[in-house]
């Protein structure tokens, strides 16, 4: 019985598809595989699903030369090479520059924007030896929690084509889930890793603030962002770790030294003396009952791996998306300040005047979304409700602070579910702001708090749709939750 | 009608460090447009500031020149206005936090006495870029970023000063300080110091005082445009309180530019709109500590300082506090008085002749004390020549620009000329009696009480003797004879 040549190379693609990072860099190592052969399944992956009905639209660019970079990977492997990360394939959110590539941030006002040199983050993966295959879709300079809002149009959740992806880093969770990229780069400003990672079924990592670099990285909460991972297993989240938090960034004044760089390989650990707290508000009668039951089956587990748990009571979490949709927006009106048709990006045609230019180009320029919390940000920074909102969000702020410092003198962690509900539907609430800020009361703690937090795929609906479970510890315990998920993942995984 | 004129100062300065605020582009000034440029100072997407510790060290020597307190903790924040050559659409600038508040200049007033200026704060900033618009009537402009990220500091005075050239003094005052702890060059041309003055006047008639509108006088680009620009804002606030009796508290505060070449100030910005720069602290980067250590570390760096410097002229040399401002109008100038009063036993002669001799001399050529030919050695040796009797200090007057338009040293040009002192009491005793008979009338005065006639002799004693008599000699003989 013989197959027709094409059908084997897919099958071969279906194969190399489904391997992880870190089981490509064994099989790169063993000389099983190149890197060029990867690439090229993940090429052929998004070709065929860029023809189907409903695309996952995960791509906002695929890099023509990924297949280049990865022979000279294959070449520099031949030539004795040993780079950490040597052929492996990444997807790059469109928020996080390479350095001669367009970085949109899936604006209408960045069109045609070429990153004149390359973040932090990425340099350090191409020293590695990285491969980057293309540019996630996210929303529109990462403001939102489906992915809807984005110039290049929605992205799918591969798991039901008529619901969101979950965002603002859906582009990258879905190119993983989606087996178009084995590993994403993504964003974090009060979710936007974990919620995608959570509505689409991977793990996604948000480091402690100042863990990653941030230069390089289009502003949005300079506060809060934290580029972080969309990966397919625990240890690929460390394989990267390893290598992006390689010291403190003489560049970023926020970044930090934390050795991740040094840790050893993920052991999995026995969870006998962790003790794990549970915020109660985040397990309350306000999230999905389904939701709640693969929580439940999560808490369950902890308790049989030696755990202890108990559910907490942090009063003032219940002011985190309030005080997130305060700060955010603030920080992103003076970000986004820059974006005026000046100096480069998108300018408006046809104004009379500078004040024009500057009306227009922002006009046609900038999404509903980005619109509002421009006005938002400004409204709250203004002479008049600054002491009002913003001064008072900040003190809330150093309250939260306090609270969770106190909180982790009492446990090692904290579990909830990553988003109080699954994946919704397309269009649901993209005309309810506020439903969908409130999507992302789980997340915001951990960037208020600038806490590491990782999002595992905890379980499924009755549907079969994805349901994440949050992990958030101390900053830069990093390895603790790492090791924590390592543990679930070798009982669960497969 | 009487007034008084209110000035406060608003001073930008640029800091000499060798890069820029916050990234690492050379501070230097001009160049191509857009060659001294980068991510960060540019504003591009994804780029961080990172603070230059050089430009938190010259801020603290400048507030410590200044008198400021130093902050123990510091912070940044952004302003925020649109503006095409304000790349990122904020400032990196402090707001509530700035590193130095509190301080004080003493600058000589209009009516000679001393004039303290308070400091309220000075500040940390970064600099913008320039527009430009080309004057071929192409409707286009460009942008020129090079200057962005400039460090700057602002130095903000209380509204203390009485009089535009008070206002000028003031500023000179602060060159002169910021150079001499060599944080800034202050070149007003190249725009490295900057000044805007917020001014009105205080009218009083009828036992009440009334406060004009306060108007923010902008482009004044020298010591004379700010003295020139102010002195028309006075003339101009009079007119139109006698014309509008327009009150502060109506008006508020206008901006106006002034226009050197005619010589005018004109409206730029009608009642201040209420400018929202929406503060808010700099998230990129982290607040500063200022440790006490640094602090006394950079106070042995900031040394002879115009204040301290008076403090001990008028203190241990008994010089008076209008000599001793005159001494310290220039580095140089305090430098050399202190060169050559070096181990003197009477400053103070040495400061009469430099404030009187050198200060003319220099004022005629209109030259500095560091372009004199004569240094402050060969000045002393010219002093001692005095103090030995060798020559007076009539003599010595004339052997000094001698000096200064030759470069010679006084010994020399004293035995050229001849003018060694007539120490001989002979000689001197002879020209006193020729003085005698040839005066009888003012010999009978004096004889009568009349002390004054003595000098008119002396002066016939001295003009005999081309001056080279020794006066002390000269006098003592002139008493004995007419006893």
């Amino acid at each position: 019985m013989s197959f027709p040549v094409f059908w084997i190379s897919m099958m071969n693609d279906r194969r190399l598809n489904g391997l992880t990072l870190s089981e490509m860099r064994r099989a790169l190592q063993a000389g099983e595989v190149s890197s060029v052969e990867l690439v090229e399944a993940f090429r052929n992956a998004w070709e065929e699903d860029s023809s189907n009905e409903k695309p996952v639209n995960g791509y906002v660019e695929f890099f023509a030369d990924a297949a280049q970079q990865a022979r000279k990977a294959d070449e520099a492997r031949a030539a004795g090479g040993h780079g950490k990360l040597l052929g492996l394939p990444i997807a790059v959110k469109d928020n996080i520059q390479i350095a001669g590539r367009l970085t949109t941030c899936a604006s209408n006002i960045l069109q045609g924007y070429r990153a004149p040199y390359s973040a932090t983050v990425i340099e350090r993966l191409e020293a590695a030896g990285a491969v980057f295959l293309g540019r996630a879709n996210m929303d529109e300079f990462a403001m939102g929690s489906s992915c809807e809002y984005s110039c290049y149009g929605a992205v799918r959740n591969p798991h039901d084509r008529d619901r969101t992806a979950g965002g603002s880093s859906g582009g990258s969770a879905a190119l993983v889930a989606a087996k178009q990229a084995p590993f994403a780069l993504g964003s974090d400003t009060g979710g936007s890793v974990r919620l995608p990672a959570s509505f689409c079924g991977v793990y996604g990592l948000k480091p402690s603030y100042g863990t990653l670099s941030r230069y390089g990285l289009v502003a949005f909460g300079s506060s809060l962002d934290q580029i972080g991972f969309l990966a397919r297993s625990v240890e690929d989240l460390q394989l990267v770790l390893s290598v992006a938090a390689a010291g403190v960034d003489p560049r970023d004044q926020t970044s930090e030294k934390t050795g991740f760089e040094n840790a050893g390989p993920l052991r999995a650990r026995s969870l006998s003396g962790l003790t794990i707290g549970i915020p109660g508000q985040l397990v309350s009668e306000a999230v999905d009952p389904q939701v709640l039951q693969v929580f439940d089956e999560f808490r369950r587990w902890l308790e049989s791996a030696g755990a202890k748990t108990r559910v907490i009571s942090i009063p003032v979490l219940d002011a985190c998306v309030a005080m997130y949709y305060i700060i955010a927006p603030a920080e992103a009106s003076s970000n986004l300040s820059r974006f005026d048709g000046v100096k480069y990006g998108r300018r408006a045609a046809g104004a009379e005047n500078l004040d024009a230019m500057y009306e227009k180009t922002r006009e046609e320029g900038f999404g509903p979304e980005v619109k509002r919390r421009i006005l938002i940000g400004n409204y709250v920074l203004s002479s008049g409700y600054y002491d009002a909102y913003y001064k008072k969000a900040q003190g809330v702020r150093a309250l939260l602070q306090q609270r969770m410092d106190a909180v982790f003198e009492e446990v090692d962690l904290l579990a909830s579910p990553t988003s109080p509900t699954p994946p919704f539907r397309l269009g649901e609430k993209v005309d309810d702001p506020l439903a969908m800020y409130l999507t992302d009361i789980c997340t915001t703690p951990a960037n208020l708090t600038k806490s590491p937090a990782l999002s595992l795929p905890g379980g499924r609906t009755s549907d079969g749709l994805p349901v994440g479970v949050q992990l958030t510890g101390r900053r830069f315990c990093e390895m603790t939750l790492l090791e924590t998920a390592y543990s679930w993942e070798r009982e669960h995984a497969g | 009608m009487k007034y008084e004129v209110v000035i406060g100062c608003e001073v930008h300065v640029q800091l000499q460090t060798r890069s820029k605020a916050f990234c690492r582009c050379p501070n230097t000034f001009g160049g191509e447009p857009n060659s001294r440029v980068c991510p960060v100072c540019m504003g591009l997407p994804g780029s961080l500031p990172v603070t230059n510790s050089a430009m938190i060290e010259a801020a603290i020597l400048a507030g410590l020149a200044l008198d400021c307190d130093i902050a123990g903790v510091t912070k940044f924040d952004r302003k925020h206005y649109v503006y095409p050559d304000l790349p990122k659409g904020y400032q990196i600038s402090q707001f509530d936090m700035p590193i130095c508040t509190g301080g004080h200049i003493d600058i000589p007033a209009s009516d000679g006495s001393l004039r303290r200026v308070r400091i309220i704060r000075v500040h940390m900033e970064e600099d913008a870029g320039k527009n430009i618009h080309p004057d071929d009537g192409r409707s286009v402009s460009y942008l020129d970023y090079n200057r962005c990220g400039t460090p700057l500091l602002e130095i903000v005075s209380e509204p203390d000063l009485r009089a535009p050239q008070e206002a000028s003094a003031y500023v000179q005052a602060i060159r002169e300080i910021l150079r001499a702890v060599g944080v800034s060059d202050c070149n007003m041309e190249e725009g490295s110091l900057r000044c805007d003055a917020n001014i009105n006047l205080w009218v009083y008639e009828d036992g009440k005082k009334y406060a004009t509108p306060i108007a923010e006088i902008k482009n004044m680009n020298s010591f004379r445009s700010i003295r020139n620009a102010l002195e028309y804002e006075v003339k101009r606030q009079v007119r139109e309180w006698e014309q509008s009796r327009l009150l502060l508290e109506v008006a508020g505060k206008t901006t106006r530019g002034y226009l050197e070449a005619k010589g005018i100030t004109v409206l730029q910005r009608a009642k201040e709109e209420a400018s929202d720069y929406r503060y808010f602290p700099e998230p990129d980067l982290k607040p500063i500590s200022i440790s006490r250590e640094m602090i006394d570390a950079l106070k042995a760096r900031v040394g002879a300082l115009p204040a301290e410097r008076r403090r001990r002229y008028i203190g241990e040399y008994g010089i008076t506090e209008q000599d001793a401002l005159n001494l310290t109008s220039s580095a140089a100038m305090a430098d050399f008085f202190e060169a050559a009063a070096a181990g003197h036993p009477e400053p103070k002669r040495i400061s009469n002749f430099i404030l009187a001799e050198v200060k003319k001399y220099l004022n005629q050529r209109s030259i500095g004390v560091d372009e004199l030919a004569v240094d402050a050695r060969a000045f002393r040796r010219l002093i001692d020549l005095v103090d030995a009797g060798k020559i007076s200090g009539k003599i010595a007057k004339e052997v000094f620009v001698d000096m200064a338009d030759t470069g010679k040293d006084a010994l020399a040009i004293i035995e050229e000329k001849g003018l060694i002192q007539i120490d001989n009491s002979d000689a001197i005793a002879q020209a006193v009696d020729e003085v005698i008979v040839e005066n009888p009338d003012s010999a009978a005065d004096y004889k009568n009480g009349k002390e004054k006639a003595i000098g008119f002799l002396m002066g016939q004693v001295m003009k005999k003797t081309k001056g080279k008599a020794n006066p002390a000699m000269a006098i003592q003989l002139l008493r004995a004879k007419l006893k």
